[in-house]
């Protein structure tokens, strides 16, 4: 309605927005998506069968999530375009995780070992 | 002398980490936003993380290829993996774009185009849902729920030959309350974020935001969607891939 009124506004907090996310881009990010999205598709119906058991095809899944990921926080959430301060307070407690991982890694195979050892 | 020592004063002051405003200059509501999606991306590696540690650490798991090989809600019941979870995972992505494009939109304070956009990510969550409920009911009748697992005969088909039963049985019982908590836990936040999505867009037609003068309200569940996108991204490789 009042479109005067909104043209006015100037908040501080949308100010760092003006470099933000054209169509463009957005279609950009929507294709890269798409398209890693399409690789992991290839190689869990195409490469997979043709390789069982090898150990290298899960760290591709995961490099390509990751780089997935990293498009969907960089861009989508907009966080590339936020002040340093905030993009380090989001992703320094993320990186807690890798300890997780490792622990229950770790973990999970004195579990399994565990297991043969007691021939469950 | 005193000029300088208030000189000094005045340009500590103005440091963004001096206090009087937001160091990292987002709004309020936006902060407290990223501050519980990280809280929440805690609680999803948790799920996950327990998830790899009982994969890693059982003799064997029932393969993904072979559970999910069947479109649910059509009459192909075999030979088609990854084709179900693949349309999800597009219906996902697609309302992660109409979603940025309300953002986009709502930086031009253009009131017509947030509306539609919000509405187009609203179906894309209705469909999401509707394709996890058909997954769901699929799985329940082939014999899988909370605790619950196939007959020895259908449990046979998603493992490899020689796989011993009471192996099969302990892993497809880790396997089902793994995914059906995971996978609800996101489907819940699918749904509340279809609800949230909802009201936004309610308060957009009736003009809220247009007095306001901004539409932060559309970037602040925006992040909330992205992130119900995100997980997925993770969801779909760890338990359809890998």
């Amino acid at each position: 309605m009042s479109s005067d009124t909104t043209t006015i506004h100037h908040d501080d907090a949308a100010h760092g927005d003006h470099e933000g996310m054209t169509k463009k881009r957005i279609l950009n990010v929507f294709w890269i998506l798409l398209g890693i999205t399409a690789i992991e598709f290839f190689v869990a119906l195409v490469i997979a069968p043709k390789h069982q058991g090898a150990l290298w095809i899960n760290p591709i899944y995961i490099v390509l999530t990751l780089v997935k990921a990293f498009y969907i926080i960089a861009y989508f959430m907009h966080l590339k375009f936020e002040k340093m301060g905030l993009i380090l307070a989001i992703v320094i407690p993320v990186l807690f995780i890798i300890g997780l991982i490792l622990v229950l890694t770790n973990e999970s195979h004195y579990w399994i070992d565990l297991r043969h050892a007691l021939s469950l | 002398m005193s000029t300088v020592v208030t000189q000094q004063v005045d340009e500590v002051k103005s440091t963004p980490w001096s206090g009087g405003r937001s160091p990292f200059n987002v709004e309020y509501g936006k902060m407290m936003m990223w501050f519980f999606l990280l809280s929440d991306a805690f609680t999803f590696s948790s799920l996950l993380i327990s998830y790899g540690a009982l994969r890693f650490s059982a003799p064997t798991w029932p393969t993904p290829s072979l559970v999910f090989q069947s479109v649910p809600g059509t009459s192909i019941e075999s030979g088609a993996p990854l084709v179900f979870v693949g349309l999800m995972t597009l219906i996902l992505i697609l309302s992660s774009v109409t979603m940025v494009l309300a953002v986009e939109a709502g930086h031009r304070n253009a009131k017509k185009e947030v509306i539609w956009w919000m509405v187009g990510t609203i179906i894309g969550g209705l469909m999401f849902l509707s394709c996890q409920a058909l997954e769901w009911n699929h799985l329940f009748h082939e014999g899988f729920w909370w605790s619950r697992i196939p007959d020895a005969k259908t449990l046979q088909e998603f493992f490899k030959e020689g796989v011993p039963l009471s192996q099969q049985q302990m892993s497809s019982h880790q396997f089902a309350n793994l995914f059906f908590t995971i996978t609800g836990f996101h489907g819940f936040h699918v749904f509340s974020g279809v609800v949230i999505n909802i009201i936004i867009t309610i308060n957009v037609l009736i003009g809220t935001y247009a007095k306001r003068g901004s539409y932060l309200m559309i970037e602040k569940v925006g992040l909330y969607w992205h992130f119900v996108d995100l997980v997925w991204v993770f969801v779909f490789t760890f338990f359809y891939l890998v």
